[in-house]
C-alpha cells in the first residue's frame, strides 16, 4: 500500500497545489519514446530514405503523442461514464459502414465523413475493453453468468461486423481485446477450457465462412512453398530477409531484400523483416526488450489500479498492444498466418498508432489519477 | 454500522484485486513465453539457417545475364562489306510475365502501330520460342516510338524494348546464295545447338557461308553478374566476362564480278561459278533469279514467303551448288583426257563420223547433233566441233569403269567440299551405282550417252567450274572455297583457310596442252562452237554444251520453236583464260537457253572480260556500299 502511495506521488498523482501537474507515467512514456525513435530509424530505411514519408510519420507521431498526453488528463471515472456511449457509437458506425461504407483496397472499412475517412473498427479496439470493464465493474468480481452472456454479445457483435468487411486482422484484435478483459475479470479456468474446446470444434465452421483469400492465407501459412510467386511470396521473402540478416544484420540502409524491393509491404506490415535484415538478431532483441518493458509496465500499472474498471481497462489495453506485436512478428517470421496487422508504433501509417497512443493515454490516466485509499 | 459494510467492501475489493492481479501475472507469463517462442523462431532463421537464407537472398539479388557476342562480318576480296550488323530496337514480350498477351497487344496497339503482319509474326514466333524468351511484337522501332512506349512502359510489365544487332546484307540479292542468311533459331536448331552458347542470341546461320562458318562467325557468349531489384531492373554490374566476337570472313569472292555475272545472266534462269584455278578460290557464285536475304533475318512474312516459294523460277533454289544438270558436251575435254591417259586413243588418231553410231551387233543408232556427220575427226576436231560420234566411240573403247574413274578424278559425282552449306554432289553413274539404285546391270549403250554428258550423268555448275579449273591448272584439282581468310578483331594476321585438293596424274603434260589447245580452238577455230566470244587481248579456252531436258524419239527432229520454253535444252559453257596462265575458270548454265555456244558462252565471256580487263592487283575498295 505504501509503495502505491509513493508511486502515485512520484507520478505526479493528484497532488493539489503542484504547478500544472501532468498526469503522465514517465517510465511508460520513456519506453514509448524510445520505441518510436528506433522505429523512425528503421522506417527511414524501409521507405527508401524518402524524407517526405519520414516527415509524414513524424507528424503523425506528434499528433499521437499529443493525444496520449491529452487522454492521460482524463480521470478514469470519466472514461467509465463514457464507455457505453462510445461503444454504442462505434457499433452504430460499423452498421453504417456496412450500409454505406467506402470500399478501400477491396474491403469495406472506411466511413467517409466528408473531411476525413475514418475506420470505425479502430474505435472498437478501445471501446470494447472499455465497455467490458464498465460492465464487470458493476458488480464484484468474478462475473456472473448473465454478465458473461452480455459480455459475449458485446464482443461478438462488433467482431462479426468487422470480420465481414472483411478485416480479419482487426476482428482478431477486437476479439482478443474482449477476450482478454473477460479473462482478467476472472472467467473461471473451467470455462476457459470449455470455450477453448468449443472453439476447436467450431474451427471447421469458421473455415466454411471464410473468404477464399482468407483461406488461402491459412493454407499458405501451413505451406508457403506451395505458392512461391503468389500468396507464399510474402512469407518466403520475409523469412529470407530476416534469415539473411543473421546475428548482426547487413547494416542500416544496406538490406538488399528491402532496398531492392523483394520484400513486399516493407514499410508497413513487414517492417519487422527490415529490422531483422539490417540489424540482425541483436537489433531485434533490443527492440523486443523495449516492447517487453512497455508491456510489463502496462501490466504493472493495471495491477496497481484502484478499482476494477481501471485494472481491466489498463490490462486490456496493454495486452492489445502485445497482441499487435505478436500477431505481426509471428506473421513476419512465419510462426502465424498472414494477417494484416502492423508492427505497433513502428509501421508506417497513423491509424493504429493513434489508437495505441490513446490507449496508453488511458493507461497513464488510470495510474496517475489514483487517490489515497481510506485505511 | 458503517464499519462492517466498509469491512465487507474492503474484503471484496481485496479479493477482486487479488483475482485480477493473479490474472495479470498469468498474462505477463504468457507474454514472456510468447516472446521466447518468437525468439526461438528468430534464432532458427537468423542463426541456425542463416547460411541458407543468405544464399537465397543473394540469388534474389544477383542475376547472371548473357552478353551475346557480335557476329563476325563478311568482306569480299576488295574489302567491300557483304554482311553487316546494325543496331535495332524491337519491342518484345516475355510470355512468362504476361497474363493475357492478346489484351496486352491490343493495348499496345493504341500507342504504337502494330499491323496484321506484326500480329501474325508474333503468333508464329510465340509457338517457336522458349517461354522465358522475348517474343518480338514490333521490329525496328524508331526513336519516337521508343519514347512513346517509354512513357507508358509501367503499364506493360513483361514488355520491353530490346536493343540488338541484326544482320544486314547491303548487296541483298547479289549475295543471297553465297552467304545464305541468318534467321531466328527454330526448334530443330534448338535441339542441335548448345543452348548456353546461344544465350542472348536469337540468330543462327541458315545457309551458305553463314551456316558453314557458324561456329567462327558466332563467337563466344560472355556473361555479367548484375544486381537486380524485384522488378528485374538492373541496379549495378557486379562482375562481367566479355563476349568474344565472332571472326570476320574475308572472301575470294569479288562482288564486282558477282554483280557482273548477275547482269550477264540478266532475267534468265541459270547459274555461274567462277574459280581462280591457282587457289581454288571462288571468285563468283551466282544463281539467278535470286532473292533479298534481308527479308528472312527477322522472320519473313507469309505473303513474301509464299511469293518466293510459289514462283516457277524458284528464286530460293541455289542452282550454283544444288542445281544438278546433265553436263552435256562440256565433259568432252575431260573424257578426251581420260582416253589419252588410258592409252585407248592418241590425240591425232582419226575416227569416221557418219552422223550416227551403233554398237557392234546392234541396230540402235546413236545420233550426232550434226545430221550429215563430221566425216574424219581426230580429238582436236571432235572437241572444237563437239562431235558426238567420236566420243560415243571413245566411251565405248574406255568402257564404263575407266570412264567413271576418269570423270571421278575431275570431281564429278561427289560433293566438291566447298565451304557453302547445302551443296549437292550430282550423279556420276557406275556399275555399282546402277546395281544399287536400279537393281540392274549396266548396259553398253548407257556408256555411250555418258560419253556426251547425258543419261544418268548429273553435275552442278560448281562441279563443272571446279573440273574446268583443274583442267586449267593442268591437272591440279583444288577444292573450291569462298573464304580466303578468317580474322578475329584482335588478330594482327588473318588466318588463311586450308587449301585441299589432289593431282589428276594419269595424263601426261603433253595431253593437257593438246586438249587445252583444242579448247582454245573452240573459240579461235573457224569451226569452233563459240567463235563469237573471241577476244583480241587474251586467249580463252572453252567448251560448249547443250543438255536435253526432254528426250527425243529416234526419228524426231528437234525444233526449238515448237517446244515450250521450259522444255528447251539447257545451254552450258565452261571456259578459262588466259590459256597459258589461267587466272579464271568459269562454268555457266542458262536453263532452257538453247545452244551453249550462242547463249552461255557470251555470259562467260562477259565475266572473264570483266575480271581480266581489271588491274590484276586487287586493291581494297575505298568506299563501302551505302545501305
Amino acid at each position: 500500500m505504501t509503495g502505491s502511495a509513493r508511486l502515485s506521488d512520484l507520478g505526479g498523482g493528484s497532488g493539489r497545489g503542484r504547478l500544472a501537474p501532468l498526469h503522465l507515467d514517465w517510465p511508460l512514456l520513456f519506453g514509448l519514446v524510445l520505441l518510436c525513435s528506433i522505429g523512425l530509424l528503421v522506417l527511414y530505411s524501409a521507405v527508401g530514405e524518402d524524407p517526405e514519408r519520414l516527415r509524414g510519420q513524424l507528424l503523425r507521431l506528434a499528433l499521437a503523442f499529443a493525444l496520449l498526453i491529452g487522454v492521460a488528463q482524463i480521470p478514469p471515472a470519466q472514461l467509465r461514464r463514457w464507455s457505453l456511449a462510445l461503444f454504442a457509437a462505434g457499433v452504430a458506425m460499423l452498421i453504417l459502414v456496412w450500409l454505406v461504407g467506402d470500399t478501400g483496397k477491396g474491403a469495406q472499412r472506411w466511413l467517409d465523413l466528408g473531411v476525413v475517412r475514418f475506420q470505425p473498427s479502430e474505435l472498437l479496439k478501445l471501446a470494447v475493453p472499455m465497455v467490458l470493464a464498465w460492465l464487470f465493474a458493476q458488480r464484484p468480481l468474478p462475473p456472473t453468468i448473465p454478465q458473461l452472456l452480455v459480455a459475449a454479445a458485446i464482443v461478438l457483435v462488433p467482431v462479426v461486423l468487422i470480420a465481414r468487411q472483411p478485416d480479419l486482422g482487426t476482428a482478431l484484435l477486437v476479439a482478443s481485446a474482449g477476450g482478454l478483459v473477460i479473462f482478467f475479470a476472472g472467467l473461471s479456468w473451467r470455462a476457459i477450457l470449455l470455450l477453448g474446446g468449443l472453439a476447436a470444434a467450431l474451427a471447421p465452421l469458421l473455415w466454411a465462412t471464410m473468404h477464399d483469400y482468407q483461406r488461402q492465407r491459412v493454407l499458405t501459412f501451413l505451406n508457403p512453398e506451395s505458392d512461391p510467386l503468389g500468396a507464399g511470396y510474402h512469407i518466403i521473402q520475409s523469412q529470407i530477409a530476416i534469415g539473411s540478416g543473421g546475428l548482426h544484420g547487413k547494416g542500416w540502409l544496406h538490406g538488399t531484400q528491402s532496398h531492392l524491393e523483394f520484400l513486399p509491404e516493407r514499410s508497413t506490415d513487414f517492417i519487422f523483416a527490415v529490422l531483422g535484415e539490417e540489424h540482425g538478431l541483436v537489433g531485434i532483441l533490443i527492440v523486443l526488450a523495449v516492447y517487453l518493458f512497455i508491456v510489463l509496465r502496462g501490466l504493472y500499472i493495471a495491477s496497481q489500479a484502484q478499482d476494477t474498471y481501471g485494472r481491466l481497462l489498463a490490462g486490456g489495453v496493454t495486452m492489445i498492444f502485445f497482441v499487435y506485436l505478436f500477431v505481426n512478428t509471428g506473421m513476419v517470421t512465419g510462426l502465424l498466418p498472414v494477417v494484416g496487422v502492423p508492427l505497433p508504433l513502428i509501421s508506417y501509417g497513423g491509424t493504429s498508432m493513434v489508437t495505441i497512443m490513446i490507449g496508453f493515454g488511458m493507461v497513464m490516466g488510470v495510474h496517475t489519477h489514483r487517490k489515497r485509499l481510506p485505511v | 454500522m458503517a464499519l462492517p459494510s466498509v469491512q465487507v467492501r474492503f474484503k471484496d475489493r481485496f479479493a477482486e484485486r487479488r483475482l485480477v492481479a493473479g490474472r495479470l501475472v498469468v498474462a505477463g507469463v504468457v507474454v514472456v513465453l510468447a516472446l521466447m517462442a518468437l525468439i526461438a523462431q528468430l534464432f532458427h532463421l537468423q542463426v541456425a539457417d542463416h547460411a541458407y537464407y543468405s544464399t537465397l537472398s543473394e540469388d534474389n539479388r544477383v542475376r547472371i545475364e548473357p552478353l551475346p557476342p557480335t557476329r563476325g562480318l563478311i568482306y569480299d576480296a576488295n574489302g567491300v562489306l557483304l554482311a553487316d550488323n546494325y543496331p535495332t530496337h524491337s519491342l518484345e514480350m516475355v510470355l512468362d510475365k504476361v497474363d493475357d498477351p492478346e489484351a496486352t497487344i491490343a493495348e499496345l496497339a493504341q500507342i504504337l502501330t502494330i499491323d496484321e503482319a506484326d500480329r501474325r509474326r508474333f503468333e508464329r514466333l510465340r509457338r517457336q520460342l522458349r517461354r522465358y524468351e522475348g517474343v518480338p511484337i514490333r521490329l525496328r522501332l524508331n526513336d519516337e516510338e521508343i519514347a512513346r512506349f517509354a512513357v507508358d512502359a509501367h503499364r506493360f510489365p513483361g514488355v520491353d524494348v530490346r536493343a540488338e544487332l541484326v544482320r544486314y546484307y547491303p548487296l541483298a540479292e547479289h549475295t543471297a546464295h553465297v552467304l545464305g542468311y541468318v534467321g531466328r533459331i527454330n526448334e530443330v536448331e534448338m535441339r542441335r545447338i548448345d543452348a548456353s552458347a546461344y544465350a542472348g542470341t536469337h540468330f543462327i546461320g541458315k545457309g551458305g557461308l553463314e551456316k558453314a562458318y557458324e561456329d567462327l562467325l558466332h563467337g563466344r557468349v560472355g556473361h555479367r553478374q548484375v544486381e537486380v531489384n524485384a522488378r528485374g531492373r538492373v541496379q549495378r554490374v557486379l562482375t562481367s566476362q566479355l563476349p568474344v566476337p565472332g571472326r570476320d570472313l574475308h572472301l575470294f569472292l569479288d562482288i564486282y564480278l558477282q554483280q557482273e555475272a548477275a547482269a550477264a545472266l540478266g532475267e534468265r534462269r541459270g547459274a555461274l561459278v567462277a574459280i581462280d584455278p591457282r587457289t581454288g578460290g571462288v571468285l563468283a557464285l551466282v544463281s539467278r533469279p535470286s532473292f533479298d536475304p534481308n527479308l528472312f533475318v527477322e522472320g519473313i512474312s507469309q505473303a513474301d514467303y509464299d511469293a518466293l516459294l510459289g514462283s516457277l523460277d524458284q528464286p530460293l533454289f541455289n542452282r550454283a551448288v544444288r542445281g544438278q544438270y546433265p553436263p552435256g558436251s562440256t565433259v568432252k575435254p575431260f573424257i578426251g583426257l581420260g582416253g589419252l591417259a588410258a592409252g585407248v586413243v592418241t590425240f591425232r588418231q582419226e575416227k569416221w563420223c557418219p552422223g550416227h553410231y551403233s554398237l557392234p551387233g546392234h541396230t540402235h543408232r546413236f545420233r550426232d547433233w550434226k545430221r550429215g556427220g563430221h566425216g574424219r575427226v581426230n580429238m582436236e576436231r571432235a572437241i572444237v566441233e563437239s562431235c558426238d560420234v567420236y566420243f560415243y566411240d571413245l566411251a565405248h573403247q574406255l568402257g564404263i569403269d575407266r570412264l567413271h574413274e576418269a570423270l571421278a578424278g575431275f570431281g564429278f559425282g561427289a560433293r566438291t567440299g566447298i565451304d557453302v552449306a547445302g551443296e549437292l554432289g550430282g550423279l556420276l553413274p557406275s556399275r555399282a551405282w546402277k546395281r544399287a539404285a536400279r537393281g540392274q546391270s549396266w548396259y553398253p549403250g548407257e556408256t555411250l550417252i555418258l560419253g556426251i554428258g547425258q543419261g544418268y550423268f548429273l553435275a552442278t555448275p560448281l562441279q563443272l567450274a571446279a573440273a574446268t579449273a583443274a583442267l586449267a591448272a593442268r591437272g591440279e584439282y583444288r577444292v573450291p572455297r569462298v573464304v580466303r581468310t578468317t580474322r578475329a578483331p584482335a588478330d594482327a594476321v588473318p588466318e588463311a583457310t586450308l587449301a585441299a585438293g589432289h593431282s589428276i596424274a594419269q595424263a601426261r603434260a603433253r595431253d593437257w596442252e593438246d586438249v587445252i589447245e583444242a579448247m582454245a580452238n573452240v573459240i579461235e577455230g573457224p569451226a569452233g562452237t563459240a567463235r563469237q566470244i573471241r577476244h583480241p587481248a587474251y586467249r580463252i579456252a572453252g567448251k560448249t554444251g547443250t543438255s536435253q531436258v526432254f528426250s527425243l524419239g529416234q526419228t524426231q527432229r528437234y525444233r526449238a520453236e515448237e517446244i515450250e520454253e521450259r522444255l528447251r535444252d539447257h545451254a552450258l559453257f565452261v571456259a578459262f583464260a588466259p590459256v597459258a596462265e589461267p587466272r579464271i575458270a568459269v562454268a555457266v548454265i542458262v536453263e532452257n537457253g538453247g545452244g551453249g555456244g550462242a547463249v552461255a558462252a557470251p555470259v562467260a565471256a562477259q565475266v572473264i572480260d570483266a575480271y581480266l580487263s581489271r588491274p590484276q592487283v586487287l586493291e581494297a575498295a575505298g568506299g563501302r556500299y551505302d545501305r
